[in-house]
């Protein structure tokens, strides 16, 4: 047994909403003691007045294991995360083929524990192979350790499956997640409708059609009583249906990503691929609505989205482009922007990307409390660097924040105790 | 020397002043195309390829035509029937035509930003053919060129732009060049057929074709593709004629003296009456096919000119 004590830190503790420079103790892979304590401490870590937080769980990366390990390995998904700070990652199950069996689910289960530093809380595919016709073995697959179910992407168009899938889901109280988009009509498009678009002549969706298939999924909310997840609200128009599904008691929690949060649809400008997303990136009166309904708690979550993509599915005319935008190690500096813009604070931002999502889905993380797992991310918030793709450790390099200026560096992330990355390394 | 670009992408990027070069050019070449020998050898030497990925008569005929007028040599490649039935991605094509030295580049494919894409890959001059429902410079180029001498100057006029706008490069293109030049815009069509946003564009939006064309000193008609007659986004042929069609009635409403135009190949019967395409006095169709042939000489002079510098520049 032992302890080892980080002193001089800031601590960010999202669940009392507070920001205190103490120490902090941990031992066999616990948090044991927070104190307010500034004394140096014989044997202590001295963070030197650097953030202390609790570690980022993020829901929905995607790492390509079965089926494009050329793209992504636990292995480099893994180390990618524990150098963003991230110390769980919620797999997404749109592999190939599709994570929708206890077997494909140990499988990557298995790869996960041999390979990835972080912890790997694995979600499994709402209907087989993410086709919408048939429901996967929820119940199996619960016992084999999906915390959660979500087809991705691919939305289901037929209801009745969907009704039924959401009602067997309800009576094993499993969380459902599912991308609130009208599949007509997204169909085809590659960015958001409007004058941009349309001066580019790229095919595009209305951004009312994430309002639609919100509301279609919280009316079978409401039939089902289903545990219900939105992965990815993104437009401004969404957010009231969001507040009042809410307000009416459902079982209902909404997340966002980070590069809707800090990039807007001009950002793609003369066709740059790296941009292309699902969703499409939005206008900037819908990214700053989005950013206000994280500030106000009616978004819970923010996620990486982390989808890799080699260079060959991006080097292609933008209709023809994969969508999908790696986000593991960039999504802690690019938190700080809206840190510096001064639009959330530390807490407000480690509420949405560790306390909540470790809630959402039943996991010990995401707290800064005695009792809580020792899952932590040391960072400096002001550190200023420009970002080189070709440094990052994942495999694939499609970052839409290439060559930008970031501040906010990670020094140091903890999983368990152990310490699994070191900036100074 | 007041044209600067390497390619001709697009129109968005040009400057007036580059267009009014490119047009005074152009307006020689008319009377060299006129001339008893049609023949000049500003290109000698260079070589030029035509790759079309999708299916072109005229277009490609003009620049063929173009490119041999002023001597160089021409090579056309229809794209559908080759590597890209291999699975070969346009970047590797782009980089094995590169291979092969050539000074001018014409380019037509389906989607939008494709030519952008090609031409940061390869070392000559790229000229956009058409891409996609992005733009089609040379189009806009000849008919700014047409409604020049037709109406003496490119300023201050009333254009309507009619049809089916959001599938169209041709609209695009001609938005942005007759708006740089200071005209006023109106584009008129059923509104599942007009882009959204598109009034945000400095112009001015019809559903109503009495409306639209009122006191217009140009009238540009577009093309419907055959795919989107039925049902889609417009309940018929007939009722599209009936509503959007050109004909003499729809024309009375504009200045006595306006102007058709039409891009081709025309449906007959669907976007524009026959008697007003085949009427001397307002239709223009035939003198935008010459001034094609002339604008696009224009253009591969002036980026050839550009290529030129750019060599003795080391």
């Amino acid at each position: 047994m032992t302890e080892t004590i980080l002193t001089n830190a800031r601590l960010i503790d999202p669940e009392a909403d507070t920001v205190f420079t103490g120490s902090l103790t941990l031992c066999d892979g616990i948090i044991t003691n927070i104190s307010r304590s500034t004394e140096p401490v014989e044997g202590g870590l001295d963070c030197r007045g650097k953030c202390l937080a609790p570690g980022i769980v993020d829901i929905g990366v995607k790492v390509c294991e079965p089926g494009e390990r050329h793209k992504e390995s636990f292995r480099s998904a893994g180390r990618a995360a524990a150098a963003g700070g991230v110390t769980t990652i919620v797999t997404r199950a749109d592999t190939l083929p599709s994570i929708d069996t206890p077997e494909t689910l140990e499988f990557a289960t298995r790869r996960a524990a041999q390979d990835s530093p972080v912890r790997i809380a694995p979600m499994a595919a709402l209907t087989k192979g993410r086709a919408g016709r048939e429901m996967v073995e929820i119940g199996f697959l619960l016992d084999a350790g999906a915390v959660a179910f979500s087809d991705g992407d691919a939305v289901c168009t037929d209801t009745k499956v969907l009704s039924r899938a959401f009602t067997y889901a309800r009576s094993l109280g499993a969380l459902v997640i599912s991308h609130p988009q009208d599949p007509g009509l997204s169909h085809g498009a590659a960015v958001t409708s409007g004058k941009f678009a349309s001066l580019r002549g790229l095919p595009a969706v209305s951004p009312m059609a994430e309002r639609m298939g919100l509301d279609r999924d919280i009316a079978l909310v409401e039939m089902t009583g289903v545990r219900y997840h939105a992965d990815q609200i993104t437009t401004r128009r969404a957010l009231p249906a969001l507040a009042r599904a809410k307000q009416n008691g459902f079982d209902i929690t909404a997340g966002t990503s980070i590069h809707h949060l800090t990039l807007n649809l001009l950002d793609v400008g003369e066709y740059r691929t790296f941009f292309k997303i699902k969703p499409p990136l939005r206008s900037e009166n819908d990214r700053l609505a989005v950013v206000e309904a994280v500030a106000e708690g009616l978004i819970d979550t923010i996620s990486s989205m982390h989808t890799p993509q080699d260079e060959e599915s991006k080097r292609l005319p933008f209709e023809e482009a994969a969508s999908g935008a790696v986000g593991l190690e960039t999504m802690l500096p690019a938190a700080m922007r809206l840190l510096h813009a001064e639009l959330l604070t530390l807490p407000q931002l480690f509420r949405a990307m560790s306390l909540n999502p470790a809630r959402r889905l039943g996991l010990p993380g995401g707290r800064l409390a005695p009792g809580a797992p020792a899952d932590l991310v040391l960072f400096d918030p002001d550190a200023p660097f420009v970002l080189d793709r070709f440094n990052l450790r994942s495999k694939s390099k499609n970052t839409p924040f290439d060559g930008q200026r970031m501040q906010g560096r990670v020094l140091g992330t903890w999983v368990g105790g152990n310490r699994v990355y070191d900036s100074a390394a | 020397m007041t044209f600067r670009a390497r390619h001709l992408l697009g129109i968005e990027p040009l400057h007036p002043i580059e267009i009014t070069t490119l047009l005074d050019l152009a307006d020689e070449y008319v009377s060299l195309n006129r001339a008893s020998v049609k023949h000049s050898d500003v290109l000698k030497g260079l070589t030029q390829i035509n790759m079309f990925f999708e299916n072109s008569t005229r277009t490609q005929a003009s620049f063929e035509l173009a490119g041999k007028r002023l001597g160089a040599d021409v090579m056309n490649m229809s794209m559908q029937a080759s590597s890209i039935k291999k699975g070969e991605t346009l970047v590797d094509t782009a980089l094995t035509l590169n291979a092969m030295h050539p000074d001018l580049l014409v380019v037509r494919h389906p989607h939008s930003g494709a030519v952008d894409l090609l031409a940061q890959k390869v070392n000559c001059a790229v000229l956009n053919a058409g891409d996609g429902r992005h733009e089609h410079p040379t189009q806009a180029l000849l008919d700014a060129l047409t409604i020049r001498r037709a109406k003496g100057r490119l300023h201050r006029l009333n254009i309507a732009i009619c049809g089916d706008i959001a599938h169209s490069r041709v609209a695009r293109s001609n938005i942005l060049l007759l708006g740089k030049m200071e005209n006023r815009i109106r584009l008129v069509g059923p509104p599942t057929l007009v882009p959204s946003g598109a009034e945000d564009w400095g112009v001015e939006v019809y559903d109503d074709m009495a409306e639209g064309l009122r006191d217009c000193d140009v009238v540009m008609m577009l093309r419907l593709q055959k795919e989107r007659m039925d049902g889609g986004f417009i309940p018929s042929e007939r009722e599209y004629y009936h509503r959007f069609g050109l004909d003499a009635e729809k024309l009375a409403v504009a200045r006595p003296d306006a102007i058709v135009m039409h891009p081709g190949p025309m449906n007959r019967g669907v976007e524009i009456d026959g008697t007003i395409a085949d009427d001397i006095n307002r239709s223009v169709i035939q003198e935008q096919v010459e001034m094609g042939v002339a604008v696009r000489m224009a253009a591969m002079d002036l980026l050839a000119r550009n290529l030129r510098a750019e060599v003795s520049d080391g």
